[in-house]
Order: C-alpha cells, then structure tokens, then sequence
C-alpha cells in the first residue's frame, strides 16, 4: 500500500464554519466524493495540506426544482440529480448529463460542485508522478515549464475540462453560488469558464480555469426557468462507462410550427472550458434545414479548439462534437413537435 | 499525524477505529482489519475491484477516506455468506463460473448486491448498468449476467435456469 502524503481533513458542520476553515487554511481543497481529487492526490499531482470535507454540509444537500428555476447544493450526490423526478422531466439535460458521468459507483459518489469544478486534464498530466518525471513534467504541475501539447504555446496550458453538469446548465443560463472571505456572489457559469487559452494571456487556461477567487468555494449552481425549451445530453466515450469523454454535447431547441425559435447548444471534451455556442441563437427563426445544420458546424469549426490532449486526435474529438451536436438538434427538434 | 477515533458499523457491528486523516477505506480493511475480500485493482477509481456498499450503496473503498463513512454502514464481500452457505449472489458467481481469476469478483459481487436490494427483477440492461463500474478482464461479462440473474432467481425464491444439459458422452463415444 502507498500511504497518502500527510494531510490533515477538517469536517464543518455549517457553511460558516468551512468558510473559517478555508480561511485559516489557503492551502486547502474542498472534497465532496473524492472521485477526481483523491485520484490526484494518489498520483501526487496535488498534496493539499488540508482537505475541507463539504459531506456534513447539510445546508448544501438540498434540490428545488421547479417551472421558475433550479437550485442543486453543492454536495448533492450525482445519482440524486439523475434520478430526480422534476429535473428529469423539466430539465432533461441535466438529469441525462448527470446520468452519463462515469460508472453508477463514481455517481454515488461524485458530488454536483465536484463535477462543476472537475479538475482539467491531459495525457501528460493525469499521470503518475514517474511517468511524468520521465517527461520532464509539464506546464500544468508545478515542475514543469513546457506545454507537451503544444510546445510554443507561450506558457497558456490546453488541458481539456470535460465536466457533463456544466455544459447542460449553460443550456439554462446556469450560474454558480460561491462563498468566499468577501461575502457571498453569483457568476454566471459563462463568465466563471475563463479557460480560453487565448495566447496573449488575456484570458485563463487549462490551469486557470474557473474565475474563483482565492478562498471561494461552491456553495450551488443554479438554472433559470426552462420555459418551452426541450433539451436533451448526449456524449461518446471510448467504452461506455468510466470513461472521459471524447466529447459531450447538451442541445435545447425550442419549436413553433415547423419554425425553430430557439437553439442553444453547449460542448464539452473539446476546450479548457465547456463551450457555449456562441451565435447559435442567430440560427433558429426559420425551418430546420441545410443551411442551420451547415450554421452549427461553422460555429464548431470556429469555437472548438480540441487539441491533443487525450487518447483520440484532436481534429477527431471536434468531429465527433459537432457531428453529435447536429444529430442532437434534429432529434430534439423532431421530439418538440 | 493525528490520529482519530472513527465509529462506523462494519459488516452489521459497531466498529471504532483509531486512523490517521490519510486513510482509505481500502487500505483500512485490508491491513488495518485484515479484511483482504476487499481487493485493490487500478487504484484510481477505474476499475471497481474494491466496491464496498456504504449505506447500502456501492462506493468505491480506494477513493473513500476512512474519516468520510464515520457514522454509516459499511458491507464488505465478507459479510455476504452466512454460517458457512454462500450467499446467492456468491453462489450464482460460483455456478455460473462468474469468476475466474477472481480479482476482480469481490467488487462485482458487492456492486450486483447493491443491484438486487433495489431490484430483485432485473433484466440485462439494468444489470449492465449497475455493474458499469467493474471491470472484468476474464470472463467477457456473460457468464456475469448469467450469475446475477441466477442470483436474482434465489432471491425471489424461485429455481434458477439450468444451463443446457451437457451432451451425453458417452452416447457421442458409441457414435
């Protein structure tokens, strides 16, 4: 057995005292279900000193779910989402995205603001500490100063954020509800996604992917109303369970007659962030036809930026999410009549 | 590193144990309790080798820190057979040669446990779904459903499907 490095775990009963907690230790990481950070931990890619365990806060085990919104606390299980009934029947593309994470074991674990802040990854980071030695280590670890992706990349990281919760919220103009030493806020979910990866570094990146100030943490994400979007969540992976994806795509349409009036789609695998489509909305008003189908897949070709960053091209990963995108459309479209 | 007194019910008994902060679950059965039923895989969460229902649910015990089930009820596959008799879904593994090597069966059979409490009629797709966490490198998963559909069989007290009768030998030897 390899001993974990040495941590200490503190356990707050109330968000008031994880926030003291935090407070009293910069240095500390939030754990929910552990699924993603104790893996880290294991692999010595992250030694946080102290762990905040959010499972006793009670405050955050709460769902509403309704025709005026959703709210989900942070700590809220992954299964619970999946098999909620009101979220399943009102915002459909959360529940399945929810459902689609990992193994039904990592969704018993999983928590909802582990999902959200899922830590980015890439074949030369989500490694052991030997194999990465070996490597040289890369941008994202502290050891290392080169991008193995991409080697002129000036310092910008393109781990890939591969979160399902997060692209099916955006559909909903998902926000975030975080704590922190100023108080509490809520971020939109477009603006608390801040890895871009643009080169003159006026942006975040696959190591500073989340605009969370130091301190913060998740206290809930929430959605607005659905009205009459239809929505839906598919994803492709290598094997069907535990398994990152090549990519995953939420798709919501909403349908007047033969007209579709709305059309917003959100992509995840793909980027150092999940990807709302932007212009996605210019396309509907009219039939669903060629011309919206060849829309979508400009707006891919422009916005997916999927690198190298797994087991599968990237050039593969952008046709897979738009080609997935697209067939989304037609069936929501058709499931909307 | 300081240590601290976890309470937890363990295979139906109260259970306290003194364990530093930095403890899976995994290694805490296994060399802290000497419970080896429980097996160590990939060790990252990958493969489902080391399941163990906490509360009734299966969760994996290598990415379970021994401090986070304090106050719940954990099962082992050691819990499982009662005064030496298998219990059924043991038993549907072992009839229907649902594990070979073995390694990987503690975890399958915990997981398909969690799977008959909630549903003792199962059909292939939810079994495939409830096991979708394990790995198995022997067996090619059929004789898996094979065994959880015999062990679902015994649990409703009905008689499991026999396989096909064995050709006759000794007939094909006079032929």
């Amino acid at each position: 057995m390899d001993a974990l490095h040495s941590f200490e775990v503190i356990r707050p009963r109330t968000v008031e005292e994880a926030l003291a907690a935090r407070q009293a230790h910069p240095e500390s990481r939030m754990i929910g279900g552990g699924t993603d950070l104790l893996v880290n931990i294991r692999r010595q890619i992250e030694t946080p000193p102290v762990l905040i365990d959010t499972n006793d806060l009670g405050d955050l085990k709460s769902i509403e779910a309704g025709e005026n919104g959703l709210v989900i606390g942070a700590s809220v299980r992954l299964y619970e989402v999946a098999e909620h009934p009101e979220i399943r029947c009102l915002y459909p593309a959360v529940a399945q995205a929810a459902g689609s994470i990992a193994g039904p074991t990592q969704r018993n674990m999983g928590t909802v603001g582990g999902n959200v802040c899922l830590d980015t990854r890439c074949i030369y980071y989500n490694q052991s500490e030997w194999w990465r030695e070996a490597n040289d280590h890369c941008l994202k670890t502290e050891l290392g100063d080169m991008c193995h992706v991409a080697p002129k990349s000036k310092g910008v990281c393109f781990a890939t954020y591969s979160g399902d919760l997060a692209p099916a919220m955006l559909l909903f103009d998902g926000a975030i509800d975080l704590l922190g030493p100023n108080g509490a806020r809520t971020v939109s979910m477009r603006d608390f996604f801040i890895g871009h990866s643009r080169q003159d570094g006026s942006t975040g990146d696959g190591i500073d992917y989340m605009a969370m100030e130091p301190g913060e943490f998740v206290l809930r994400i929430r959605a607005a109303a659905p009205g009459n979007l239809v929505s839906g969540y598919d994803k492709i992976r290598i094997r069907r369970s535990i398994e990152y994806p090549v990519a995953g795509c939420a798709v919501a349409v909403a349908r007047d007659g033969d007209r579709l009036t709305d059309l917003r789609v959100a992509i995840t695998g793909t980027n150092p962030r999940p990807v709302f489509l932007e212009g996605a909305a210019d396309l509907a008003g009219g039939a669903l036809d060629d011309a919206t189908v060849q829309g979508i897949d400009d707006l891919c070709k422009d916005q997916l930026m999927s690198m190298k960053t797994t087991f599968t091209p990237g050039h593969y990963r952008r046709r897979v999410a738009t080609k997935m995108a697209i067939r989304l459309v037609r069936e929501l479209f058709e499931a909307a009549a | 590193m300081a240590k601290r007194i976890v309470s937890f019910t363990l295979n139906g008994r109260a259970h306290d144990g003194v364990v530093p902060d930095n403890t899976l679950l995994l290694d805490y059965l296994r060399e802290g309790l000497g419970l080896t039923g429980t097996k160590t895989g990939c060790d990252g969460g990958e493969c489902g080798a080391c399941t163990v229902l906490v509360d009734g649910r299966a969760q994996l015990s290598c990415l379970t820190l021994v401090g986070q089930v304090a106050g719940k009820a954990v099962e082992t596959v050691e819990s499982l057979s009662r005064n030496g008799r298998l219990s059924d879904v043991q038993e549907g593994f072992h009839m229907k040669l649902g594990a070979q090597c073995g390694a990987c069966t503690p975890g399958f059979v915990m997981a398909a446990e969690a799977l008959l409490r909630r549903n003792d009629r199962p059909d292939d797709d939810d079994i495939r779904e409830a096991l979708g966490s394990n790995i198995c490198r022997c067996t090619g998963y059929i004789k898996i459903l094979d065994a959880v559909h015999h062990a679902a069989a015994r649990r409703r007290g009905e008689e499991p499907a026999p396989y096909p009768p064995l050709p006759d030998r000794a007939a094909g030897q006079a032929a």
